[in-house]
C-alpha cells in the first residue's frame, strides 16, 4: 500500500487556497442527496455536523452521551490558539505554523499544520458570531494570553472553561440544524462495526445503549470524530466514556492506524490517592505562568513544605531550563517529574508528586489577584484533596492527557478507506509527536467548520458511489459481528470484571508504556498484553443481558477493543527506536538525558495495517519533508 | 487526613422507565474518605458484581465537574451536601462513618427514569432546539473584533452560560421547572449583542418547548440556584421573565 498523502502543489502558504480552487464542489441543490454519519459530537463532530447540515447535506450525529453537549472536549480549560495577533506581539499565521511544527517535535505533515494555522483565524471569527463569551478587556475587545511557554500571547479563553464554551458553541449550531432537520441526532448510541461496500465506507452499525437494539445505518460517506485513546491506560484525564472503539473497528476494516505510540501526558495533574482512583484530574498548565516547581533537595525529607527553608528547595525546572523555567513543554515538565521522585524526591504519601507553589506570586502580586485568575483551580483542587493551595503548595504528578496518535488520513482528511474521514484528536495529521497547549481545541474545530466541508465536497462529487440499504450483505455480517461479539461477552460469565482487566491494562501500559519506554520493556508489555486480552475472553464476568441499560456490557466492549489496540501501540513504541516529543526512549537520549530524535531513520509517519488478531501489523512509511521549518533539535535551556 | 469509614447506602433500584422501583440496602465498608462519592459507588459496584448481581446504574462521564452528566439526590439534597459541586466532585470527606447515606434518582416528569440513577434529559436538548443559539452558518462570521462586548456583560453572560445542562435545577424545585436552566441560556445571549436579533423570539419559543415538555413553573423556592453545581443565579430569570414579557432591556 503506497500513502498518498495528496497534498497539493505550491508554495506552503498557497495549498490550501490553491486547493479549495481546484477540489470539484457539490451543487447546493443536490447536497440535500447525500447523506452523512458524524460519529462523535465534540468540537470536530458537533462542528462538522453543524456546517454540513448548514451546507444542506443530509447528517446523521451519533454520540455515546446522553447528549451532545457532553462530549469530551467540554473538559477544555486553558484556551484555543489563532493567530490573530490582536496582542501586536508579533504573531501571524506562519509563526504559529512555525511554533505547531517545531512543538510537533518535527513529525507533523508541514502542509496539514499550515492550514490549520490559516483556519485558526476564522475559529474566533466563527465563535465569537456564535455568542461563545471570550474574556474581554475593559474596552470591549478580546483578551489574549500566553499560553504553555508559547512567546506570543495567541491563546483566546473562556475563563478556565474554554472547551466547555466552544463546544456549548459548537453544539447550538448543530441544535439549530437539528430542529431545521439537516441534523438527524441519535445519542446513546455507540458504534460497534463500520461497513464498507465495495472499498468505500457506507455505514454504520451502532448499539443504541437504552434498549440494546442493534441499529444500521447508510451513508454516503462516514466521519468519525469519536476523539483519542488515553483510556487504554485505565488512569487519564480522559472521561470514563472516551474510547477507542469506533476508531479501532474501523482500523479493522482497512484503516491504517497512524503513531499510536504518540502520546501526551500532561505535567500539572492531581496525584493518584488510592487504588479505587476512577480518573484524574487535569489543572489547567496556565497554572504554570505563576506557580513554581520544585521537590526538596533531600531523599525522602517528609517535613511539611512549609518547614523546608528555601537552600533546601530544588526549582529543578528553572535550574535546569533557564530560558523556559517553569513554562517549559508538557513533556520536558512531565518527564523532568517523573525523573525527581524516580531519585527518591517526590512528595506526598506516595512520593509521586511535585510542588507546584504559588507563595511568591501571592507575595508578589497578592492573593486577589491569583484568585481573579485561577480561583476555580484552586477550588477544584482544594475539593478533591481537602488542602488549601494558597497556603500550602499544590501537589502535581503527571498523567496521560492526549494522544496524537490516530487514524491515518491525507489533506483532505480522509483515511485510506475511501469515504471514511478522520477529525480532531480520532486522526494523527496536525500534532505531530506532541501537541501544543490551546492548540486541540483549535484542531477540533478546524477541521469540523473549515476543511471537511470543502473535501468531503471534493469526495462525493468525484466518487460514483450506488444506492446501498441495510439490507446488504455486508450490513447483515456486520451486525452479525456485533451481536455476535455482544453475545460473547455476556455468556463467558468468568470471575473478573471488566474494571479490574482495565485496570491491569492501564497499569502495565503506564508502566511500560508510559513517560518513558525502553525495548526490553516494550517487549514484555507485548506478551502481558496478549495474555491479559486472553484471560479476558476467557475469564471476564459480565453480567445482565443486551436487551437493557447495560453499562458493564458497555464497559466490557470498549476494554476488549483497548486490549487489542493496546498491543498495536506497544508494537510501534517498540519499532520507534527514537525519542520524539510524547514518545521517550530511553536508549535514545542526550548526555543530558534530553530527548534524542533521529531524523535520518525515523522522520515518518508510522502507519499500520491490521493482519488480525495477535498477528503482527505491516508497517507503512509516510516520509515527511520539512521545506519551510528547519528541522532541529529542540531546545529550552 | 484520609481515614476509613463504614457506609449504609439506600439506592434507588429501578430496571427500566416501565417497572416499579424500591429502595435497596448496601453496606459500603471501608471506604476511603478522600474517594469522590461516584468511586465510593464504583467500589459497591465491583462488589455487586462481583456477588453476581446487577450494578447500580448512574450516568457519568467527564468525573471532573464540567460535562454534567452526572447526578442524583443524595439525602434529600441534589448532587449532595456540598454547595457548587457536582456528584463527581462530590468526597466522603463530607460524610461520617457510620452515616446513612439515600441515593435517589432525580424525580420529575420530564425526566424518566432508564434505569436505577439515571434518567433521560433530552428534553434539555429540545429546549435548546428550540431557540438556544444564535443563527449563525459557519463562514458567516465577521472580524471577532467587529463586535464590541462590555466587559460586565461579557462576564455576566459567562456566568451564565457556564451551566453544564446537569438537570439539577429541575430536580431541587418542588415544581420540577426548568426555569433557571432556561433562563441561563436566554441570559446568556441576552446580555451578548450577536443575541439580539433573535432575543424576543427565542425567549418566547424556548419558553414554550419548556412548557411543552412538561416541567412545572417557577414560584420563586430558589431551591435550584441552591442546588446549582455552577452557582447560577436566579436573576437570570428575572432577567428571562423581563424578556418574555417583552419588558427586557
Amino acid at each position: 500500500m503506497k500513502l498518498d498523502s495528496k497534498v497539493p502543489e505550491g508554495p506552503i502558504a498557497e495549498k490550501w487556497e490553491k486547493h479549495k480552487f481546484d477540489m470539484k464542489l457539490v451543487n447546493p441543490a443536490n447536497r440535500r442527496k447525500f447523506e452523512v454519519i458524524v460519529v462523535g459530537t465534540g468540537l470536530a463532530g458537533a462542528s462538522a455536523a453543524a456546517s454540513l447540515g448548514e451546507m444542506g447535506y443530509k447528517v446523521k450525529a451519533f454520540c455515546f452521551q446522553d447528549s451532545p453537549r457532553r462530549a469530551h472536549s467540554i473538559a477544555a480549560q486553558g484556551g484555543i490558539n489563532a493567530a490573530k495577533n490582536y496582542a501586536n506581539d508579533g504573531d501571524s499565521v506562519h509563526r504559529l505554523f512555525y511554533d505547531t511544527v517545531k512543538g510537533g517535535d518535527f513529525r507533523a505533515r508541514e502542509a496539514n499544520v499550515h492550514r490549520l494555522a490559516e483556519v485558526s483565524v476564522n475559529i474566533i471569527d466563527q465563535c465569537v458570531a456564535q455568542g461563545v463569551p471570550f474574556a474581554r478587556e475593559y474596552g470591549g475587545l478580546l483578551d489574549n494570553r500566553s499560553f504553555g511557554g508559547a512567546q506570543v500571547s495567541r491563546t483566546f479563553y473562556a475563563k478556565g472553561q474554554t472547551g466547555q464554551q466552544l463546544l456549548l458553541g459548537a453544539y447550538s449550531a448543530m441544535m439549530k440544524e437539528v430542529a431545521k432537520g439537516s441534523v438527524e441526532l441519535f445519542s446513546r448510541r455507540e458504534m460497534l462495526e463500520l461497513v464498507v461496500i465495495d472499498g468505500h465506507a457506507r455505514g454504520i452499525i451502532v448499539r443504541n445503549l437504552i434498549t440494546g437494539e442493534i441499529e444500521s445505518h447508510t451513508a454516503d460517506a462516514v466521519l468519525l470524530a469519536t476523539g483519542g485513546y488515553g483510556n487504554v491506560f485505565y488512569l487519564s484525564t480522559n472521561a470514563k466514556g472516551s474510547n477507542v472503539t469506533a476508531a479501532w473497528r474501523a482500523h479493522r476494516k482497512g484503516a491504517l492506524f497512524a503513531n499510536p505510540c504518540y502520546t501526551q501526558i500532561h505535567p500539572t495533574c492531581i496525584p493518584v490517592h488510592g487504588d479505587y482512583q476512577s480518573k484524574l484530574t487535569l489543572m489547567s498548565e496556565s497554572l504554570r505562568n505563576d506557580g513554581r516547581v520544585w521537590v526538596p533537595k533531600q531523599k525522602g525529607d517528609t517535613r511539611p513544605p512549609a518547614d523546608i527553608p528555601e537552600d533546601e528547595r530544588n526549582y529543578y525546572l528553572e535550574t535546569k531550563y533557564v530560558s523556559f523555567g517553569n513554562l517549559v513543554p508538557r513533556d520536558i515538565a512531565s518527564r523532568n517529574a517523573k525523573s525527581v521522585c524516580d531519585e527518591g524526591k517526590g512528595v506526598g504519601a506516595s512520593g509521586l508528586a511535585v510542588y507546584l507553589d504559588f507563595a511568591d506570586s501571592i507575595r508578589r502580586l497578592g492573593k486577589p489577584a491569583i484568585e481573579e485568575k485561577y480561583g476555580n483551580l484552586f477550588e477544584m483542587y482544594e475539593r478533591i484533596t481537602g488542602e488549601d493551595p494558597y497556603s500550602t503548595p499544590m501537589r502535581i504528578y503527571p498523567a496521560i492527557h492526549y494522544t496524537m496518535g490516530g487514524l491515518w488520513v491525507d489533506y483532505n482528511l480522509m483515511s485510506t478507506i475511501p469515504g471514511l474521514h478522520v477529525l480532531g484528536e480520532a486522526n494523527f495529521s496536525d500534532h505531530g509527536a506532541n501537541r501544543l497547549g490551546a492548540s486541540a481545541l483549535m484542531q477540533g474545530l478546524a477541521d469540523g467548520y473549515f476543511v471537511i466541508p470543502y473535501t468531503l465536497g471534493n469526495y462525493l462529487a468525484t466518487t460514483k458511489l450506488e444506492k446501498v440499504t441495510t439490507d446488504h450483505p455486508e450490513f447483515k455480517k456486520a451486525e452479525a459481528e456485533a451481536k455476535g461479539r455482544i453475545d460473547q461477552l455476556l455468556s463467558i460469565k468468568g470471575t473478573r470484571t471488566v474494571d479490574d482487566f482495565h485496570r491491569e491494562l492501564g497499569l502495565l501500559m503506564w508502566d511500560k508504556c508510559g513517560m518513558s519506554r525502553t525495548e526490553a520493556g516494550l517487549k514484555e508489555a507485548l506478551k502481558r498484553i496478549t495474555e491479559i486480552r486472553e484471560e479476558f475472553w476467557k475469564n471476564v464476568n459480565v453480567l445482565g443481558e443486551n436487551e437493557e441499560f447495560n453499562q458493564a456490557l458497555e464497559k466490557a466492549g470498549r476494554v476488549a477493543d483497548y486490549l487489542e489496540f493496546a498491543e498495536l501501540f506497544a508494537a510501534d513504541a517498540l519499532h520507534r527506536m527514537e525519542s520524539c516529543g510524547g514518545h521517550f526512549r530511553e536508549e535514545s537520549q542526550t548526555p543530558e538525558g534530553e530527548a534524542l530524535r533521529d531524523d535520518e531513520n525515523f522522520c515518518y509517519v508510522g502507519a499500520w495495517e491490521f493482519n488480525g488478531v495477535g498477528q503482527a501489523p505491516t508497517l507503512h512509511k509516510e516520509a515527511l519533508t520539512f521545506e519551510n521549518v528547519p528541522l532541529t533539535q529542540r531546545s529550552y535551556k | 487526613m484520609s481515614k476509613s469509614i463504614n457506609l449504609t447506602l439506600k439506592v434507588w433500584r429501578q430496571k427500566n422507565a416501565k417497572s416499579k422501583g424500591q429502595f435497596e440496602t448496601y453496606l459500603a465498608e471501608n471506604v476511603d474518605s478522600d474517594c469522590s462519592f461516584l468511586e465510593m459507588l464504583d467500589v459497591v459496584n465491583e462488589d455487586l458484581n462481583k456477588a453476581g448481581k446487577d450494578p447500580i446504574a448512574f450516568d457519568h462521564d467527564c468525573r471532573e465537574g464540567i460535562c454534567g452528566a452526572c447526578g442524583a439526590v443524595v439525602n434529600g439534597q441534589v448532587h449532595g451536601p456540598q454547595r457548587k459541586t457536582t456528584l463527581c466532585q462530590l468526597h466522603m470527606r463530607q460524610f461520617s462513618d457510620g452515616d446513612t447515606i439515600v441515593i435517589e434518582p432525580y424525580r420529575s416528569r420530564a425526566f424518566p427514569v432508564i434505569k436505577d440513577l439515571a434518567v433521560d434529559r433530552t428534553a434539555f436538548d429540545r429546549i435548546i432546539q428550540a431557540g438556544g443559539y444564535v443563527s449563525v452558518k459557519t463562514g458567516q462570521a465577521p472580524d471577532a473584533h467587529s463586535i464590541l462586548v462590555p466587559k460586565t456583560n461579557a462576564d455576566l453572560a459567562m456566568d451564565a452560560a457556564q451551566c453544564i445542562g446537569c438537570g439539577a435545577c429541575v430536580a431541587a424545585c418542588p415544581n420540577a421547572s426548568a426555569m433557571l436552566f432556561v433562563s441561563a441560556k436566554v441570559s446568556h445571549f441576552a446580555l451578548l449583542p450577536q443575541g439580539q436579533l433573535e432575543r424576543k423570539e427565542r425567549v418566547k419559543r424556548m419558553v414554550a418547548q419548556m412548557d411543552k415538555e412538561g416541567f412545572g413553573n417557577c414560584s420563586n423556592e430558589y431551591e435550584c440556584e441552591a442546588a446549582c453545581p455552577k452557582g447560577i443565579s436566579v436573576s437570570n430569570i428575572a432577567r428571562m421573565n423581563r424578556d418574555y414579557m417583552g419588558v427586557g432591556s
